[in-house]
């Protein structure tokens, strides 16, 4: 099969596959596996900054605040419908990439990382201590208008679940796009070596700029349908530092620089987290706990990502090996 | 006529310490030039300063004319500047070829870009045997090859190749600067620095001696290399 023909495959494997979550009876359950495609629509997100261009940015959390902040503030205040705000967030967000990642760019590894961890908590504080507009740390809530669909907002949790698979298709395509595309090998070269890229012609700033304001976009859309889902934002639900770690990590424990791998994360990761808040109750902390322990055991295994084990297992029983996997 | 790299009095560094200390010299089209110099004297630092990642303090950096000094390295590589880095530098979980074409896109031309591609191979055929390899799973001596061919994968004016022969077996080093003579004869300029000074001397037609950030020495190689005092003191044979 070609790779073309294979990723169609997937994807319409995927899609098949999205269709079935709608037949259950349960809105909770319905609820969980929205959230869970929220987060792999972030984790795809974040993949390409921090996946594809290997920038480990630990302030995406700023970005999905951005985008859940713009489009409810447009929405009380000024009555604009939560699907522009979706773009005007977008844009915001993207500004405000630029903004953090052109000083940041010049750091690297761990440092760039503990930057954009630092750029994220400013905001938040920022926001808790706006208490007119933004409502300070009490948070904004969403006008309920119960079913209106062109403001974005729907009693039935199916609508939201049908937006969020639309959302994660489009993120799905345009990280496809991206690894096949003039910047996505620049980007894996800034990857590999950002020293090298640079020697060879490679304008780093310009490249690591435009997919972390690509990432920001996206990240910020899928602040706005929290917000929407929710009815509710607050600084500790859409600025926090665990989110920006959570959305990070899932994109690390799938495999990062991959299409599938931050999906595949996030639906491991968030129905173990949503079964270990069962099983251990009210002990704070007990998520972050949880993900420092898959990230450490997948790390040893395989830094490549489950993705990569799933791959190599698959070429192990049997299946047509792929060129690279010798 | 006017050289195409020309240093003047070039002054530059790390933070506080300053490594090289009013360098000045030139390579005109076509030569090969060596520098060589103890460890620290400061040759290295001679290579990235010119390709702008270390950055001068003072002095100029002059390339087929034109005052390159200060600019981004990626808008110097892409006048016409290549570079060997030391230690290789490759892209490690991308392939042979991959590596290469991350070279060649710096012509924006797809047809030039397989044509290097083309010309790579046969001078490296080692590299097309193992085209769809990761660079990571290659020895010393084919990293270096594939790092000089994606040198030459951005069609270069001028090479400058920062120890190419360090870490590697005598036959490998051998190899290499068969390697370099072939480029040098396709007309590519080359700046080399290099601990090896005998093979470095037997190639380059002048060289520049440097010694704590300056230059001590210039000529021809050959008369270079038959000053005894000079052998004794700087160059270590």
């Amino acid at each position: 099969m070609t790779p073309l023909a294979r990723g169609g495959a997937v994807g319409a494997a995927l899609v098949a596959a999205m269709v079935v979550p709608l037949a259950t009876p349960s809105p909770y359950a319905l609820s969980i596996v929205t959230l869970t495609l929220l987060y792999g629509y972030l984790a795809l997100s974040w993949n390409i900054i921090g996946g594809i261009g290997g920038q480990l940015s630990l302030g995406h959390a700023a970005y999905f605040g951005i985008g859940g902040y713009a489009s409810t503030l447009l929405f009380v205040q000024f009555g604009v419908s939560p699907w522009f705000g979706m773009f005007a967030g977008a844009a915001l967000a993207a500004l405000a990439a630029a903004l953090i990642g052109y000083p940041c760019f010049r750091l690297r590894g761990a440092y760039f990382a503990l930057a954009t961890l630092a750029a994220a908590m400013i905001l938040k504080i920022a926001v808790e201590n706006s208490h007119g507009l933004l409502g300070g740390p009490r948070g904004l809530e969403v006008t309920l208008l119960r079913d209106a669909p062109l403001q974005f907002q729907h009693t039935r949790k199916e609508f939201y679940y049908a937006v969020v698979v639309v959302m994660l298709t489009i993120a799905l395509s345009i990280n496809y796009l991206l690894l096949r595309s003039r910047l996505g090998f620049h980007l894996v070269a800034i990857r590999n070596d950002q020293d090298a890229a640079l020697a060879l012609g490679i304008d780093i700033t310009r490249s690591k700029l435009a997919a972390a304001m690509l990432s920001a976009a996206l990240t910020a859309a899928g602040g706005t349908f929290y917000a929407q889902f929710v009815m509710f934002i607050s600084p500790d639900k859409v600025l926090s530092a665990n989110l920006s770690v959570q959305i990070a990590v899932m994109c690390i424990v799938g495999g990062r620089g991959t299409v599938f791998g931050p999906l595949l994360g996030a639906l491991l990761l968030l129905p173990a987290e949503e079964i270990a808040r069962r099983a251990l109750g009210g002990i704070v902390g007990a998520d972050m706990m949880l993900y420092g322990l898959l990230l450490m055991i997948v790390m040893r295994r395989e830094p490549r990502g489950v993705q990569r084990i799933l791959r190599d297992l698959w070429n192990r029983t049997g299946a047509p090996r792929s060129v690279n996997a010798g | 006529m006017t050289p195409m790299l020309e240093l003047r009095e070039l002054y530059s560094g790390y933070g506080d310490v300053r490594v090289l200390r009013g360098v000045s010299l030139e390579v005109r089209e076509g030569e090969v030039v060596s520098v060589v110099g103890a460890n620290g004297a400061g040759k290295s630092t001679l290579i990235r300063t010119v390709m702008g990642t270390v950055p001068a303090t003072s002095g100029e950096v002059r390339f087929l004319g034109q005052d390159i000094t200060g600019r981004p390295s990626h808008e110097i590589a892409r006048r016409g500047i290549a570079q060997v880095m030391e230690g290789r530098r490759l892209f490690p979980h991308m392939s042979v070829e991959e590596n290469l074409l991350v070279g060649g896109d710096i012509l924006r031309d797809k047809a030039r870009s397989r044509a290097g591609l083309d010309l790579t191979y046969t001078m490296f055929p080692r590299l097309a045997e193992r085209r769809r390899q990761l660079a990571r799973s290659f020895s010393g001596g084919e990293q270096q090859m594939l790092a000089i061919g994606r040198a030459l994968m951005t069609s270069p004016r001028l090479l400058l190749l920062d120890e190419p022969s360090i870490g590697l077996a005598p036959v490998v080093v051998k190899s290499i600067f068969t390697a370099l003579r072939q480029i040098s004869e396709q007309g590519i300029t080359i700046l080399l620095v290099e601990q090896d000074v005998h093979r470095s001397l037997a190639l380059a037609s002048r060289a520049y001696v440097i010694k704590e950030g300056s230059v001590v020495r210039e000529g021809p190689s050959a008369e270079l290399l038959a000053d005894p005092e000079l052998r004794r003191a700087y160059l270590g044979i």
